[in-house]
């Protein structure tokens, strides 16, 4: 199934107002260390495309750029591990976001229940924690509060080492926005944000990646 | 889809009179047990039989064919015992003279292969143009209690009260209606969906919500091959009563076990879970748990918030109640404000827990009880009562009942005490929580172990659950607090 560029992705979900960072794509290395600068040290450069999917498996995401220096040899590279496949490629800079706390969600089509909203707890220990919860779609904003209220480790989105509590009800305009994009949209499949980080209490999608039908 | 209508449900839970058709004179034969069943159990409407021989079985003059019934018997209800292959005239014979349900427990439809999918699309096809409900086939029957009906194949026959029953699968309807027996806690309408073929487990929920006779759903399903569909039905349900849900497969064992038994595919267990939260339905774990959940919706008022008080009269009992209780993630071990405190205090020795759990701490005369737990659930600040301890006595007055030295020595005077005790504190539990519309749950494992216990018997008699542990109590609760919430926040009346 096809799949649409981060960029595009991202660009999709914000119209449903779920929070993505400030972005630029930018076709060659010079531009992206003067997007950087626009943006603010320290970036995230990634390589981005219709047909890129798992870019942290392939190396093609670099963290914590510090400067236009450091950015422009990252660029340079990126570029050069494209191949054939990848069709037509750009950079993509973005904000270093930092956050202790990371959560997914998405969308996702299911055999019996059609489509339905999902929430979990993310980061790299998700899939041993396996809290994740789902509503299905169409819901309310009562719905999607209690899909929060679901996730088991609510001590999460206390108060967390330093950071302040997750905002509630910017998370819940996530699962709500997901599922508005769900009805205004059919033909998307699928929508995954992975990670949505918690900077400063407030959940970004720092990762979307939509899944369209033929 | 078919619509089914009131007027068809009442045919099969309320029939004026019934035919057995099929009546088998081999007391080990579906036919034969079925017209058993309902002739023993006091069902008061005419009751018709047929069988191939005629003949007469159990008092019953049978017919060789419909025709030949009396034609102002007013026949509602049909239980078809006969084999596969007859049934489509039959059913035809029947609509002729009226008939508008029929419950086919025959076999070889919709589980036998693709011929017998055929049949069943059929026969589905033809009850639907003959206007006649068709529940099954392949499934155990049907009991309802508001008319004496025990129409099944097995036992046992429950007593009456408000939980409606409807099952995929027969076994679990036997399950429900054996709990109900033991508890005391009875039953409306109770039916297996068999192959559910026309009429559905939604179907018949749908139905109970608008049954005078039933308060709350209880149902078994297995695999949901519309769960979209299943979703929007269930909902509509619990607008309207509250709604208990076993569900078979929530494990990928269970899902290939259930796949071979109905059928039907199985999802992601989170999104049914999911599915339950947003639909208002209380979704158990286990058999036990949801018996004991529909019959706490059966039997206490619905708390209107979380705070819970445990009355006891020994300590480890209170520890281990407040530990269920502050684990659990929606209920809360209710802070003791100073006003209840100082009220109590005027009932107690100062040696109280004046905490909760409130710990009587054998402090307690023989009005105590009674007068404390009236203060505790008539404040504002408690929405729930666990009460432990009840029984206790009566179990020592047992024994000396039962032992070499009874009636002498004062014994029959302090057994007659104990016990009068015991059955008072337990009708005053159901009378509070009548008085203040809040619920008050008594757990003793003496339900079970002495079930004639008068303290245990008294809350029965009250027609409430005597819990066998604290824990089951505070589960139970806190599917009836996660319900009335689920109501609260979306407006729907009390």
């Amino acid at each position: 199934m096809p799949t649409l560029s981060e960029a595009e992705s991202k660009t999709l979900v914000a119209t449903y107002g779920i929070p993505v960072p400030d972005e630029r794509i930018v076709p060659d290395a010079a531009a992206a260390a003067a997007a950087a600068s626009a943006i603010g040290f320290p970036v995230v450069l990634k390589l981005n495309g219709d047909a890129i999917a798992h870019k942290t498996e392939r190396g093609l995401v670099r963290l914590n750029l510090a400067d236009a220096a450091a950015v422009e040899q990252a660029g340079t590279e990126l570029l050069s591990k494209a191949t054939a496949a990848d069709g037509p490629v750009s950079l993509l800079v973005a904000p270093m976001l930092r956050g202790n706390r990371e959560l997914i969600a998405g969308l996702h089509h299911d055999e019996q229940f059609g489509s339905t909203v999902m929430l979990g707890i993310g980061g790299i220990l998700a899939e041993a924690i396996g809290d994740v919860a789902f509503r299905l779609v169409p819901l309310t904003r009562i719905d999607a509060e209690e899909l929060v209220d679901d996730l088991r480790t609510q001590t999460l989105l206390g108060e967390f080492r330093g950071e302040p509590a997750v905002d509630r009800a910017a998370l819940v305009d996530v699962i709500t926005g997901l599922a508005d994009l769900a009805i205004a949209r059919p033909d998307v499949r699928s929508v995954d944000l992975n990670p949505l980080i918690v900077v400063d209490g407030s959940p970004i999608a720092v990762d979307a990646l939509v899944e369209v039908s033929e | 889809m078919t619509t089914l209508t009131h007027e068809q449900f009442q045919a099969l839970f309320d029939p004026r009179a019934i035919l057995v058709a099929g009546a088998s004179s081999h007391p080990g034969k579906f036919g034969f047990v079925t017209l058993h069943n309902i002739l023993s159990q006091g069902y008061p409407g005419g009751v018709y039989a047929t069988n191939r021989d005629g003949g007469t079985i159990l008092g019953i003059e049978t017919v060789t064919s419909v025709e030949e019934l009396p034609a102002d018997a007013p026949i509602d209800l049909v239980f078809v015992c006969t084999p596969a292959a007859a049934n489509p005239d039959l059913l035809r014979a029947c609509a002729a003279r009226g008939v508008r349900a029929a419950f086919i427990t025959s076999a070889g439809y919709g589980e036998a292969g693709e011929e017998g999918r055929r049949a069943e699309q059929d026969l589905i096809g033809l009850a639907e143009s003959l206007g006649m409900l068709l529940a099954g086939p392949n499934g155990q029957g049907v009991v309802s209690t508001p008319s004496n009906l025990c129409a099944q194949i097995v036992a046992p026959y429950p007593p009456a009260g408000r939980i409606g029953v409807a099952s995929q699968s027969g076994n679990f309807v036997s399950s429900f209606l054996n709990y109900a027996v033991q508890t005391g806690i009875g039953i409306s309408r109770a039916v297996s969906a068999g192959n559910a073929a026309m009429v559905t487990v939604p179907d018949y929920l749908d139905f109970y919500a608008s049954d005078d006779a039933t308060r709350v759903g209880l149902a078994y399903v297995e695999g949901i091959a519309d769960g979209r569909g299943f979703y929007d039905r269930v909902r509509t349900v619990t607008d309207r009563m509250p709604l208990v849900l076993l569900k078979g497969g929530a494990t990928a064992g269970g899902q290939r076990a259930a796949a071979s038994h109905t059928g039907a595919l199985a999802s992601d267990d989170r999104i049914f879970d999911g599915m339950c939260h947003q639909a208002g339905a209380t979704r158990a774990a286990t058999v036990e748990e949801a018996f004991e959940a529909a019959a706490t919706f059966a039997t206490q008022p619905l708390p209107k918030g979380p705070n819970v008080a445990v009355m006891t009269t020994a300590g480890g009992w209170g520890v281990v109640t407040a530990d269920a209780i502050t684990a659990h993630r929606d209920l809360t071990l209710a802070p003791m404000p100073d006003d209840l405190l100082a009220d109590i205090d005027t009932k107690l020795p100062p040696r109280w827990s004046r905490n909760n759990p409130i710990d009587l701490a054998g402090g307690e005369t023989r009005d105590t009880i009674p007068e404390v737990m009236a203060m505790v659930a008539g404040h504002d600040a408690i929405d729930a009562v666990v009460y432990l301890g009840l029984g206790i006595q009566s179990n020592q007055a047992r024994l000396m009942r039962n032992g070499r030295f009874y009636p002498g020595d004062g014994l029959e005077r302090i057994v007659d005490y104990h016990e009068r005790q015991d059955a008072r504190f337990a009708q005053a539990a159901a009378e509070i929580s009548d008085a203040t519309g809040k619920p008050i749950l008594t757990a003793t494992e003496l339900a079970i172990a002495f079930p004639d216990n008068a303290g245990p018997r008294a809350v029965r008699e009250s027609g409430r659950l005597c819990y066998a542990s604290s824990n089951r109590a505070v589960t139970a609760l806190g599917h009836l607090y996660r319900y009335a919430r689920f109501r609260e926040r979306r407006g729907l009346a009390d």
